[in-house]
């Protein structure tokens, strides 16, 4: 699938002599740097980025394939009420996201009324019985949540994917401010830009409100999987920005419920862990017995409601892919009202109208696995064979419940800089989303990710994606 | 707020790797010229002893290759499959960088991850000028950690690394002395005896001291000034008695700064005082072998204690 | 029927450990047809316990010892009063739905010659009591137990393809063979008044039939437990519903010596 008649931020559908019209300013930043120019600026921005180490390994390669992410020197930009509807949104979202988990793993109002099927759940993996009956301190389950956002009209966003476990990418967010700054002063001159690096300490506030009640100076600390891991960069970044300790698994020990951090003048109690390790490697005691990375006793001291965990453990039923159709559902639920941000049109084939409409326009849709990921299981009707179409479609018939279909969507672009000049590439976007006891804080800019390729809509890094600064103006014109 | 033990640990790792990839480089640039470049090769015995002053014998023994430049520079520097390659401490030494980046400034961090690249994609170390050259941009980037370490804050992560490299460098100038004069000094011989001077210059090359002499004795190359210089003479950096003070100090600021004091402190200090009466002439009479041996010994105790003391896990 | 259990744990090491951090499922609590006397978990050295109620209604008791610790040796007593009920539950504590407990796990994924069994032992009659009592009966059939071993890891279908050693593993077994039959099931371990020399706790199974609620089927003796039984902890398999989960921070190997006796008091019935 092309470009061809997909919304451009910035250019609208009039291509780059007829932008929008409250992007006439920037229109013509674009149009008046020249191109040799700005890949002079994006360069030192990646130079930057590799001194410092903002680099990610892929899997499998070993250190001398640390890479950095593309970045990209157009800015992205939200007019300030773009920007405002969205966070309604998102907040809206959100607060039903932690509503939801908090129902799940309580009273599960939401099965006994028949909103979800029960089996969805409770056969579902990402259900955690382990920590069921847990509440957690101050009752956020999803403090940092990275809802991923993509846009095919001026007012048209959708919600493609909620992250409520360890989402990642917020370094990037700050990084890329940093290097437009440096690179592109005029453009913070010419416009009112919410500034971003406010998250560090948002980040640091929302952890000391939901410390156990009664710890007066909370011991805070981010945990990581170590040095080894993609995105130890970004953990050894937000530690040291919020001027918390970094730990590793074998620093922390649970005595009598109460964790511990071993320094070097003994044991030290920490109060809140932001844990960038998944789940199953929490608590050997609990989950899986046989991982070296986690901390006998974590969840003990959890449950006895001696420290908080940002996330919460379990979170993963809440954006699970089966639940992900369910969510405007549970938004009405818990909200009472329609989501502020639709969820992408989702046939559930187990549904036998759906299937029978999904079997009626395979070549139309894009049919997924629901417990698939990476990919794997996916027919993207539009570019598939009729034999890819044919094997789907006995696929479907034989395990109908295995499968969800949703239309494909034209995906915004923004212009890009390419060898051969801008050009139009689509993106997406993850703002960043952080649940205190006190109150819901929207970050105003998040990460948005392009499709470096002419054409592509595949964002991952993995996968040749790029990084953009994302602007949100204090006013209604760029 | 009070440093992670894991903290600690992998600051003072990083600061004995990084000497001991500096010692090993110099030790392999020493040999190099008195085996390959002077007048008279020292041929396998030279290169012999480099492998015993490292503790790598054993192993380049079961490597089954004759003990000549070729095998042993290649086995000192880039080989991966053995502990006591420089590539090796390099690796163990970023490693620990890494877990401790907040630590570090970015300088420090630099020069580690910049030697380290040095050797990621090298097979060869080439013939003698090419190994020369390797290893002398090693010790650049060594030199240029030290320096960037000095840079840094006077906090404890500074002086746990200065801790870390003082410890090793003890170690290793105590191997040294002990291996070489052996080698050289075979039993029955005396100390005043006529003196290979390529070889005698070679211990002093490894510990960079070839200056240092000059200043300090006039009379020339003699094994028993040599013995002095390295072990008693406080002024020589690399000296034992260097070594051994600036253990002290670190020992007494880290205490200042943390509050922790204990046996590690109570043993280099009485270490201090034993070294601080201890004349050379004695030492040599005495047996100069028992007393490396037994200064490697309580080394090494030293090093236990700091553990212990910093709870290292 | 009055029920003394004293169960000793005793564990050895080959070098000193650090560090003990155990998750303990080793009391019983309170039903319609169970009432516990009394009941102690105790450790022969320095330990911090904590009592707490896991995700599954379990009574567990987090255990942290500071080593050195050579040995260490978890003792449990206590008399308990149990009524016959048929096998069939009232008063457990419930926090999950039944229908949790149709969820596979490593340990009970099912084989397909263990689906077969099932289908085919059940064949003929769709009343789910009928059905499972049958799986029930031809288990015990199939499989003759040994007095109980240590947990070896066995899976559901490794124990059905060989031989059976454990009550673990028919346990195991049933609750793998009744999920395939859409019925919930979950795992139990306890104690039985059996008579024989044990060392381990004993296993047996729950399954969720619709109007009747939980009802406890032991594939040893092919029958529903009646009064001889201390019903402990239940699971989704045999780790989740194990006395022990632990954890230490040492060298060398481990050794566990356990010594049970579960014993009837008094005549009274």
């Amino acid at each position: 699938m092309g470009s061809r008649g997909a919304f451009d931020e910035i250019w609208g559908h009039g291509g780059p002599d007829a932008p929008r019209a409250e992007f006439s300013t920037l229109s013509q930043w674009i149009a008046d740097t020249p191109a040799d120019e700005l890949q002079r600026r994006q360069q030192s921005a990646e130079a930057a980025f590799r001194q410092l180490g903002i680099t990610f390994a892929v899997y499998g390669d070993s250190d001398a394939a640390e890479r950095i992410i593309p970045f990209d020197i157009v800015p992205r930009i939200f007019l300030q009420r773009e920007w405002q509807k969205l966070s309604e949104g998102l907040v809206q979202r959100v607060e039903a996201i932690n509503a939801f988990l908090e129902d799940i793993y309580g009273a599960r109002r939401i099965l006994d009324e028949g909103i979800i099927p029960p089996e969805l759940i409770l056969r579902n993996e990402q259900f955690r019985p382990e920590v069921a009956g847990i509440r957690p301190p101050h009752g956020v389950w999803a403090h940092i949540c990275g809802i991923d956002l993509v846009r095919t009209g001026p007012d048209e966003f959708y919600v493609l994917e909620d992250n409520a476990r360890t989402p990642s990418g917020v370094s990037y967010m700050l990084e890329n401010r940093e290097a437009m700054i440096r690179l592109c002063p005029e453009l913070f001159r010419d416009f009112r830009v919410a500034p971003v690096d406010s998250y560090p300490d948002m980040l640091l506030e929302t952890m000391r409100s939901v410390a156990p009640s009664g710890r007066a100076r909370p011991v805070c600390v981010v945990l990581t999987p170590g040095h080894f891991n993609s995105a130890y960069y970004e953990h050894s970044f937000l530690a040291d920005s919020m001027g918390v300790e970094l730990v590793e698994a074998a620093d922390l020990v649970v005595d009598d419920d109460i964790v511990y951090m071993e320094t070097i003048a003994g044991r030290v109690r920490v109060d809140v862990i932001y844990r960038r390790i998944d789940d199953d490697f929490l608590d050997p005691l609990v989950f899986k017995p046989d991982s070296l990375l986690g901390v006998p006793g974590l969840i003990a001291a959890y449950r006895a409601g001696n420290v908080a965990l940002l996330n919460a453990p379990g979170n993963g039923i809440a954006d699970d892919k089966a639940i992900y159709s369910y969510m405007p559902e549970i938004v009405r639920f818990y909200s009472g009202g329609e989501a502020r941000l639709p969820n992408v049109e989702t046939w559930r084939c187990r549904e036998p109208q759906a299937l029978k409409y999904v079997l009626d326009h395979l070549p139309e849709l894009v049919v997924k696995l629901v417990d698939g990921s990476g990919g794997y299981g996916m027919l993207v009707g539009p570019t598939a064979s009729s034999e890819q179409i044919e094997t789907f479609r006995a696929a479907l018939i034989a395990e109908p419940h295995r499968y969800i279909a949703q239309p494909t969507l034209a995906l915004s672009t923004v212009p890009t800089l390419t060898e051969k000049g801008l050009a139009p590439r689509h993106v997406d976007f993850r703002p960043f989303v952080l649940t205190g006891s006190d109150k819901v804080r929207v970050v105003p800019g998040g990460l948005t990710r392009v499709a470096l390729r002419e054409g592509s809509l595949v964002v991952n890094s993995s996968q040749g994606g790029g990084t953009k600064d994302s602007f949100v103006l204090l006013g209604d014109a760029a | 707020m009070m440093m992670l033990s894991r903290t600690a640990a992998a600051l003072y790792w990083l600061g004995r790797y990084v000497e001991r990839a500096d010692f090993i480089a110099r030790l392999v640039e020493a040999t190099i010229r008195l085996d390959a470049l002077s007048a008279r090769p020292a041929g396998e015995a030279a290169w012999q002893s480099a492998l015993a002053v490292s503790y790598t014998d054993e192993a380049f023994a079961a490597t089954g290759h004759p003990a000549v430049q070729a095998h042993v520079a290649r086995f000192l520097t880039l080989d991966a499959s053995h502990p006591g390659s420089i590539i090796r401490c390099l690796e163990m030494a970023r490693n620990n960088a890494r877990a401790v980046r907040t630590a570090l400034t970015r300088e420090a961090w630099t020069a580690i991850n910049r030697a380290w690249w040095l050797f990621a994609n090298r097979a060869s170390t080439g013939g003698a000028t090419e190994t020369l050259n390797l290893v002398e941009q090693i010790k650049g980037e060594t030199r240029g950690f030290e320096g960037a370490t000095h840079r840094m804050m006077r906090n404890e992560a500074t002086l746990l690394i200065q801790l870390g490299a003082a410890v090793e460098r003890a170690d290793n100038t105590a191997r040294l002395v002990d291996v070489k004069y052996h080698l050289l000094l075979p039993a029955g011989e005396s100390v005043g005896g006529a003196v290979d001077r390529d070889q005698w210059t070679t211990i002093l090359q490894t510990v960079s001291a070839v200056t240092a002499y000059r200043w300090l004795y006039s009379e020339g190359l003699r094994p028993d000034n040599v013995i002095d210089l390295l072990v008693s003479r406080s002024e020589l950096p690399r000296s034992l008695a260097a070594c051994v003070e600036e253990t002290v100090t670190l020992l007494s600021q880290l205490a200042k700064r943390t509050g922790l004091q204990g046996e590690a402190d109570r043993m280099a200090r009485a270490r201090l005082a034993r070294c601080q009466k201890a004349r050379t002439p004695d030492i040599i009479v005495g047996g100069l072998h028992e007393y490396l041996e037994t200064f490697i010994t309580e080394n090494a105790l030293l090093d236990s204690a700091i553990a212990r003391q910093f709870r290292f896990l | 029927m009055r029920i003394a259990v004293e169960h000793r744990s005793v564990y050895r090491f080959t070098q000193p450990q650090a560090r003990i951090v155990q998750m303990l499922r080793l009391t019983p609590c309170d039903t319609q047809h169970q009432t516990v006397v009394s009941w102690m978990v105790g450790v022969d050295c320095d330990a911090r316990l904590r009592d707490a109620t896991d995700g599954y209604g379990n009574a567990v008791t987090m255990l942290y010892a500071e080593g050195p610790i050579e040995a260490i040796e978890v003792v449990v007593t206590g008399e308990v009063l149990t009524t016959d009920n048929a096998g069939v539950l009232r008063g457990t504590p419930e926090p999950l739905p039944p229908a949790l407990f149709l969820r596979s796990t490593p340990r009970t994924a099912p084989s397909a010659a263990l689906a077969a069994f099932a289908a085919d032992v059940s064949a003929g009659t769709t009343d789910p009591i009928e059905r499972l009592h049958r799986l029930n009966q031809a288990l015990h059939a199939r499989f003759r137990c040994v007095p109980d071993v240590p947990d070896n890891g066995l899976t559901a279908a490794q124990a059905f393809a060989g031989k059976a050693e454990a009550s673990r593993d028919v346990a195991q077994m049933f609750v793998s063979a009744a999920r395939t039959l859409e019925a919930p099931a979950r795992y139990v371990s306890g104690y039985h008044l059996d008579g024989t020399q044990q060392c381990a706790p004993h296993a047996w199974c729950e399954a969720w039939i619709d109007g009747l609620g939980w009802v406890a089927f032991d594939p040893v003796t092919g029958l529903s437990p009646a009064d001889g039984y201390v019903r402990v902890a239940v699971g989704l398999d045999s780790e989740g519903a194990a006395a022990v989960a632990g954890h230490r921070i040492g060298h060398g190997e481990e050794q566990l010596a356990v010594d049970l006796h579960v014993d009837r008091l008094g005549n009274e019935e």
